[in-house]
This record gives structure tokens, C-alpha cells and sequence, in this order.
């Protein structure tokens, strides 16, 4: 337990040390963009929390036919701590995202493709954690949970199809998010950005777990008092 | 053969039980035709903007009183446990899941039959012609919402805020098929079947597949004790 | 009929049942005592299907519950805390739908045959909703027979019924054991609990505490036990789960 605890010390000081270089990269090396001027050095860590809310609702959806299938409680601590940091991620992605449009384009929601899946994210796991948090019973709610994450997440998809589509038929409105051309110094600073907020998230999940699992003690713990 | 008259069994049941009382069809329709007269005080009726988003109007209503419908449909099996006097049978646990399907659809497409008459009506839309695609829509879209919808409602039943907390299990899930029906539904009465029309088609016809067979294949895991 | 070996049910962080082993013969009539809390419920809902057990093995009529469930299932009646009935349903069709689920082939020539050995024919066609307690309990017996089950669970059936329904309940339970069946019942009241019962068991802590044939040697035993171990602790009977 204790040479665990440490491995993730060591972990939080690294991520802590890649933050500060990314933060340097972000403002210093990366160039200031053309069009849009400083405020496009959001993009980087928008760009970051996004693709690893992605990828820790996509650890909730494999965490999740694991644990339906094996059962144990492991994967659903997983799941659960992975969802919990996923939403984190998605709401700082939905803060940035309206932070950079307002300046660039003079509006704070813009409907397009990826940022509304992203908002339908948000409502799907949110509901997954209010959902965790009315079930009784932690078997049940493993299970429930499970089941959920799935559904949750086999739908992502065909929501993102059907507001991709959506959108393109108001073709006045279409405002994307691309378009724009990445120096080769921009793309450095987004792409170790992006692999320090996996660290982040990597480490964010070490000790979520960790803390369920504490908790799991206590648990036990409280039953054999109980029971004495 | 015994698999599809326990789930005919199991849809008679829930017909019964309803058309006794009634309780769920009037409460649904009373709904659906508030929400739209509410949306008529809300924006003004005769003016050509709520014309054009009366489609939307249309799936609102039609969506959050199926939530009613579908809330009620599993609490009816809680009272006295019922549900379990079902899981202790034997009884695929899936009959248990596509009989409700059945009988859901059954009475959200009664509220839409009953419904959408008067809401053409209210709004001075006239269907003639449209028909077919109109149906069609309706059919689809509903069906998937209630797929998933049924689903998602047995899984509500059994947490401690079961009655609200479908809501926004369902909504976020149900996005493409609202978007979906009120593309279609709009199309269809502007007479304009184009490819985008198609298009919407497949969506739903993929939604609807899909949240059929994924509950089918989950359905197990919530009917545990 | 039915063969429990190693039984364990963890419920929470808790060992509900901690290593039931037990052979029931075919015909046997088992009563079940046992605290509040010992696992009585729990054992009846995992023999009925209703709930996985988390170790050991569950065999009914020589077939391993886990494999075959949804055929093993057909075997088995249960009369529950609840009633599982329908109450915007008439009592008839209470018992002609559970009949179909159990795919009995007359089921509202059996269901009219019940209602009469139940005493409720003259209510056959009144909605639940307007039955007393009594009457309900009444109507989950015959639910739970409606398909003549090899097998009968009955927990705390009792419950909730008067003095006169409950001789007819117990007239109901020798017909049973008359005809064969299977039965396991458990009961909180001692008397009520060991008049037909060829055999009684007692669970506590999640654990077989007495499990003796019912003699008239025995008898004295059982009671001693059923005294330390089940009498003093009932402060009153629970009417829920
Ligand atoms: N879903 C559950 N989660 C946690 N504990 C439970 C659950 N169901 C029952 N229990 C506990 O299991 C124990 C045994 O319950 P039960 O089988 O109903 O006992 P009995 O019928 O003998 O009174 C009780 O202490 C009860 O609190
Ligand atoms: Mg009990």
C-alpha cells in the first residue's frame, strides 16, 4: 500500500512539472495566432480536457462491460472514479469553449457538432453519477451503473451524427471549430499538452480509486464493529 | 412459440390493467394537449414564426407525456412486487422487456392518435397527402424513444427517486431521435421529401435497432435482486 | 428435491448466509424459524431464482438451479411477504395471468377451482384493490400454486391473515403435503410452525443452528432451542421486505 502510495507521488509531482511546461509552451513558445490573437492559446488545454474527457468516458463504457461480465468490484471503482473526472473534464471544456468563441466570433454558445455532443456528454454522465448516487445497495448500483455507461456511451455516436447533420442544414449558422493551420510550434505545444492532461487524468484516477478503496475499508471496518 | 404468447400474455395484462382504470392514457393526454396550448399562450399561435417551429411543439408534447407513461409502467409492477411474482416465473427476462415495449408504444401511439388531430387544428395545419410520411415518422420515432425509454424506466424504478429521475436518464440519450422526429416531422409538412429526408430516416431506423437489441442484451442485469 | 451445498449470500458488506448445507427430500415439510435477520428471506428468494447466491450450489429436483433456471423455476410456487398481485386486476385474472406465465394449459378452469378452495369464488370478479389483507394473502396462495408446483416456499404465509383464514391456510398446507408436495415454510409462531412440519430448522447467523425431524422426543429439544435462539429476540413480527 505504502510503495503504491508513493508510485503515485512521484506521479503528481510530474504531472505537476508538465503543467508547468506546457503552461510555458502554451504562452511563450508556442506563436500568437494570426486572426484570432492570444485568446487562440485556449485552444490547447480546451483541446486537452476534451480529448481526455473522451477518453475517460470511454473507460467508464469498458470498465463497465467488465465489471457486468467479471462482476467485481474493481472495475466499478474504476468506472465511477473515471465518470467522476470525465464530467470535471467536460465542464472545464465547456467553460473554455465559450471563453474562446465569445472574442472570436461575438457569441458565448456556439450549437456546433462538437461542442453540443460535448454539452450531451455532460447531461449523460452527470445523470450516470445522480443515478449511482440513487441507487441503494452497492451491488445494485454497480450494476445499474454499469448498464447505464454502456447505454451512454453506445449512443455518443449517433448523437454526434445527428447534430453534425442537424447543423449542416442550417448552413448560415455552421461554425466550426477547425480551420485552423497549426505551426509546427503550436502543434508541439498542443501535443504535449494534451499528453500532460493524460498524465493528469491518469493520476486524478490513481487516487480516486485509491480513496474508494479507503473507503471500502472503512466500510468493512464499521461492519465488524458493527457486529462485535 | 410459448416465448411470444407470455409476451402477448404479459401486453393483455398491462391492456387490462390500463383500460380498467384509465388512469395513465388520461393523464398522458391531458398532458400532450396542455403542453401545446401552453406553448400557444407562450409564443402567439397564429403568427408564421409558431407555425414553423410547430413540429417541435409537437414532439415536446409527445415526449414528455410518453415520460409519464413510462414511469407509470413500471411502478405499476412494483406495487405489491409484482415484478418479482414475474421474475420468479418462468419467464425469459426479455419477454419481460419487449412486452412493455409493446404495451408503451401501444398507449403513446393511442395519445398521438387522439392528440394530433387537435393539435393540426389548433395550429391550421392540414395533413392531406402527408399522411404516410407522417405515420411513418411517428412510428419510428416513437418506437425508439419508447425502446430506450422502457429501459431506462425499469432501471429508474428501482433507485430510491425513481419518478424523477427518468427525465434526464432518458432525455440526453433520446437527443438523436428528437432531432430526428422534429426534422422529419417538419419536412413531411412542408411537403419537401428530400434526401436530407432519407437520411433522418436511417438515423431513427438506426437508433431504433440498436436500443432494442442493447437493452435485449442488459435487460438480465437489472432484473436482479 | 432440493440440495443446498455450501450456500452463501453476501448482501452488502455482510455474510447474510454463511455455508448452508441441506438435503430435502421429495415430500418433506420443513419449517424454517430462526431471529430476524437470519437469512430466512433471503434463502427462500435465492431458491426461488429470485436472487443469485454468491457461493455454493443450489440443486433442484437433481438439476443445478444456475443452469437450467427458467425451466427449474416452473417447479417451484412461492407465497411471499408479498403478494405480487395485480390490483387493478380481478382476482380471476390475477390467477388466469400468473397461470399463463407458467404456461399451464386450462388456467381459467384451474384459477376457478382455486378461488373455490380459497373461499374467494364470490369475489372472482372484484378488482384486488378492494380485497382486505386477508383476502390478498388468500389469493397469493393460490397464485402460488396456480401451477401445481413440486415445490412450495412459503414465507411467514400467516402474515396478516385472522384465525379462520389462517385453519384455512393450514387446510390448504396438509393438501398440499397430502398430494406430495415439497414444502418449506417459514413461521415465526412455534405452535403454528411444527403442526405439520416433519422437520424444523433453525438459522441464525446465517447458519444452520438445529436442524431435527420433528418426534415426539424431539419436540422438547426444539423448543429449547427455538427459545434461546428465536423466542426472546421477537419483539414483533416484521411485515415488510
Ligand atoms: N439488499 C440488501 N442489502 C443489504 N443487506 C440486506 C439486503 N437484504 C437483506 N439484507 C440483510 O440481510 C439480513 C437477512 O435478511 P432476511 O433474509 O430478510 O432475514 P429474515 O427473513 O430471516 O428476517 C438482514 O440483516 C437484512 O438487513
Ligand atoms: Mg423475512
Amino acid at each position: 500500500m505504502r510503495e503504491r502510495g508513493s508510485w503515485r507521488l512521484a506521479l503528481g509531482w510530474l504531472v505537476a512539472l508538465a503543467l508547468v511546461v506546457s503552461l510555458y509552451l502554451v504562452f511563450v513558445y508556442a506563436p500568437t495566432e494570426r486572426t484570432m490573437g492570444d485568446i487562440q492559446r485556449m485552444f490547447y488545454w480546451h483541446v486537452a480536457t476534451a480529448w481526455n474527457a473522451f477518453l475517460a468516458f470511454f473507460v467508464v463504457f469498458v470498465m463497465s462491460l467488465l465489471y457486468l461480465f467479471t462482476g467485481s468490484r474493481r472495475w466499478d471503482i474504476v468506472a465511477v472514479s473515471s465518470a467522476e473526472i470525465g464530467v470535471m473534464f467536460t465542464t472545464l471544456v465547456l467553460i473554455t469553449g465559450p471563453l474562446w468563441a465569445r472574442p472570436v466570433w461575438g457569441i458565448w454558445w456556439t450549437w456546433d457538432a462538437r461542442l453540443t455532443t460535448t454539452l450531451i456528454l455532460w447531461f449523460i454522465y452527470v445523470a450516470y453519477l445522480v443515478l449511482r448516487a440513487a441507487v441503494e445497495g452497492r451491488e445494485q448500483q454497480a450494476r445499474f451503473a454499469a448498464v447505464f455507461g454502456i447505454i451512454g456511451f453506445v449512443d455518443v455516436p449517433i448523437v454526434y451524427m445527428s447534430i453534425h447533420w442537424w447543423r449542416g442544414q442550417h448552413p448560415e449558422a455552421v461554425i466550426t471549430t477547425s480551420g485552423i493551420s497549426l505551426s509546427p510550434e503550436m502543434l508541439v505545444a498542443l501535443i504535449f499538452s494534451v499528453l500532460t492532461f493524460t498524465a493528469l487524468y491518469a493520476y486524478l484516477l490513481l487516487q480516486r480509486i485509491a480513496a474508494e478503496r479507503l473507503a471500502d475499508e472503512v466500510g468493512k471496518l464499521k461492519e465488524r464493529a458493527r457486529n462485535a | 412459440m410459448s416465448f411470444l404468447s407470455k409476451v402477448l400474455a404479459l401486453v393483455e395484462k398491462d391492456f387490462r390493467a390500463e383500460f380498467r382504470t384509465k388512469e395513465m392514457l388520461s393523464v398522458m393526454l391531458i398532458f400532450a394537449l396542455l403542453v401545446v396550448v401552453i406553448f400557444g399562450f407562450a409564443f402567439n399561435p397564429t403568427s408564421q414564426v409558431t407555425r414553423k417551429i410547430f413540429p417541435g411543439i409537437l414532439w415536446v408534447a409527445f415526449f414528455f407525456a410518453g415520460v409519464l407513461g413510462l414511469n407509470h409502467s413500471f411502478t405499476r409492477e412494483r406495487y405489491n412486487q409484482a415484478l418479482h411474482g414475474l421474475m420468479i416465473a418462468p419467464v425469459d427476462r426479455s419477454a419481460l422487456y419487449f412486452s412493455k415495449v409493446l404495451s408503451n408504444m401501444a398507449f403513446m401511439l393511442i395519445v398521438e392518435l387522439v392528440a394530433t388531430p387537435v393539435f393540426l387544428v389548433f395550429f391550421d395545419y392540414s395533413p392531406a397527402g402527408r399522411l404516410p410520411g407522417l405515420v411513418s415518422v411517428v412510428l419510428l420515432a416513437t418506437f425508439g424513444f419508447v425502446a430506450v425509454g422502457t429501459f431506462l424506466a425499469a432501471l429508474a424504478a428501482n433507485t430510491r427517486t425513481s419518478q424523477i429521475l427518468l427525465p434526464i436518464l432518458l432525455f440526453p440519450v433520446v437527443v438523436p431521435v428528437v432531432i430526428a422526429a422534429v426534422q422529419l416531422t417538419a419536412a413531411t409538412l412542408a411537403g419537401s421529401s428530400t434526401a436530407s429526408f432519407a437520411a433522418w430516416l436511417r438515423v431513427l431506423v438506426v437508433y431504433d435497432i440498436i436500443f432494442l437489441v442493447v437493452p435485449f442484451l442488459l435487460f438480465d442485469y437489472l432484473l436482479e435482486v | 428435491m432440493i440440495v443446498l451445498r455450501g450456500l452463501r449470500k453476501r448482501l452488502g458488506a455482510r455474510d447474510v448466509l454463511a455455508g448452508i448445507d441441506l438435503e430435502v427430500p421429495r415430500g418433506q415439510f420443513v419449517t424454517i424459524f430462526g431471529p430476524n435477520g437470519a437469512g430466512k428471506t433471503t434463502l427462500l428468494r435465492i431458491l426461488s431464482g429470485l436472487m443469485r447466491p454468491s457461493g455454493g450450489d443450489v440443486y433442484l429436483g437433481g438439476a443445478r438451479l444456475e443452469d437450467d433456471s427458467v425451466a427449474l423455476r416452473a417447479m417451484v410456487g412461492v407465497v411471499s411477504h408479498h403478494t405480487y398481485l395485480y390490483d387493478d386486476l380481478t382476482a380471476l385474472e390475477n390467477l388466469v395471468f400468473y397461470g399463463k406465465m407458467y404456461g399451464v394449459k386450462d388456467a381459467p378452469e384451474r384459477a376457478r377451482r382455486l378461488l373455490e378452495e380459497v373461499g374467494l369464488s364470490v369475489f372472482a370478479h372484484d378488482p384486488v384493490r378492494t380485497f382486505s389483507r386477508g383476502m390478498q394473502q388468500k389469493l397469493a396462495i393460490a397464485r402460488a400454486v396456480i401451477h401445481e408446483p413440486e415445490v412450495l416456499l412459503a414465507d411467514e404465509p400467516y402474515t396478516g391473515l385472522d384465525r379462520r383464514a389462517g385453519e384455512v391456510l393450514t387446510g390448504l398446507l396438509r393438501r398440499f403435503k397430502e398430494r406430495g408436495v415439497t414444502i418449506l415454510m417459514v413461521n415465526h409462531d412455534f405452535d403454528q410452525g411444527v403442526a405439520l412440519a416433519d422437520r424444523v430448522i433453525i438459522l441464525a447467523g446465517g447458519r444452520v443452528a438445529l436442524d431435527e425431524l420433528v418426534t415426539s422426543e424431539s419436540l422438547r429439544l426444539i423448543r429449547e432451542r427455538y427459545e434461546e435462539l428465536v423466542g426472546g429476540k421477537y419483539a414483533g413480527v416484521d411485515q415488510k421486505q
